[in-house]
């Protein structure tokens, strides 16, 4: 049988190589599209018609728009509705991928991928400090000098800072990498039991039962950590303290 | 006609929603200690390899072997400790927000 992790294993499916660099298609770049596109028919053919009374298809295009909408309002204040099309798209992104992941045989969740985490984690790190340097010039360096702190310590203190202020695209990246692949692996590896063990094998199938579950709502929290997290360090950087 | 089967609906949701809240708050409640570990955890990790990668690369380029690379995990590690410590400010904030609306709810129903 194949170990747990053969899961997360990336397979070239149209080699391309560009100039000695390697750029095929793999699995996870067609669940890349696949994602975007199942976002879109979700979008378009949600709000095909526009009626007044949302049918129930509509009706969840709309919830999901309002719960960005009120997440990145109360989060980041008026000024950020200019950056709703983002936030949005990188949660309706993330969300998609990870339930994708959870399709039985045919999904493969390629959040569970440093590479594609890291890659959006360290696109909203730019962005944000280029957001907010635009915003507020030399003064947005005053993010990292702690009010009332004695002078003596405040080399240390910006240091300290400046560090802490570097870990977000990591943590912010490893989170969702960490939780998918936790996930993806307990799964794989119960369910293994449930065929080692035969007819005792119902016990770790009622456990994989619960963990399936488990792993849906891991899947949108995640998605909504992310976008939520986004949300805080846009506020950071145009409201500084 | 269209109107009282309106009111009829809206009372019919208002009555599942009332009976829909404890379910919800019981079932966040257990989903939430993990969630909380696991960031928290992720704070932590995420400050101690930045500190070691700064590290790294500065001893790497000004050739000061290993000096910086124990200053600065050091260095990452309190940056982790202050980024748990905030994340647990804002999750103590989110938590005591939630319960004011519960309360308020509550009061409103009573």
């Amino acid at each position: 049988m194949e170990g747990p992790l053969a899961q997360f294993e990336i397979k070239t499916l149209i080699p391309i190589n560009v100039g000695g660099h390697d750029i095929s298609f793999t699995n996870s770049s067609l669940f890349m599209a696949i994602a975007v596109l199942g976002v879109m028919i979700f979008m378009v053919a949600g709000m095909r018609r526009g009626a007044l009374v949302p049918g129930r298809w509509q009706l969840c295009v709309e919830m999901s728009y309002e719960f960005v909408a009120n997440m990145l309002h109360d989060a980041a204040g008026r000024e950020a509705r200019k950056y709703f099309p983002f936030v949005f798209t990188l949660f309706m992104f993330i969300l998609f991928a990870n339930l994708l992941g959870m399709v039985p045989f045919f999904g493969f969740a390629f959040t569970s991928h440093i590479a594609v985490t890291f890659a959006m984690a360290a696109f909203v790190f730019v962005g944000v400090t280029l957001i907010g340097l635009a915003k507020h010039g030399f003064k947005f360096f005053k993010l990292f000098a702690p009010e009332g702190a004695p002078m003596a310590l405040m080399p240390l203190l910006i240091v300290i800072e400046i560090v802490s202020y570097l870990t977000r695209p990591i943590s912010l990246s490893v989170r969702l990498f960490a939780n998918m692949v936790a996930g993806h692996t307990m799964l794989k590896v119960f369910g293994g039991f449930v065929v080692a063990l035969g007819i005792f094998g119902i016990a770790p199938f009622a456990f994989i039962v619960a963990l399936t579950g488990l792993e849906l709502l891991v899947a949108c929290l995640q998605a909504y950590v992310f976008a939520i997290l986004t949300c805080l360090y846009l506020n950071d950087a145009l409201n500084l303290h | 006609m269209k109107k009282s089967s309106l009111d009829d609906l809206s009372a019919r949701v208002a009555k599942a929603r009332k009976e829909m809240v404890p379910e919800e708050k019981r079932r966040l409640n257990e989903s939430h200690a993990y969630g909380m570990a696991m960031r928290l955890v992720a704070e932590l990790l995420s400050g101690l390899i930045v500190g070691l990668m700064i590290g790294w690369f500065l001893d790497k380029g000004l050739g000061t072997k290993p000096w910086l690379l124990i200053i600065f995990i050091f260095l990452g590690l309190a940056a982790g400790i202050v980024n748990v410590m905030r994340a647990a400010k804002q999750i103590e904030a989110a938590e005591m927000r939630k319960r004011e609306q519960a309360d308020k709810a509550e009061g409103n129903e009573g």
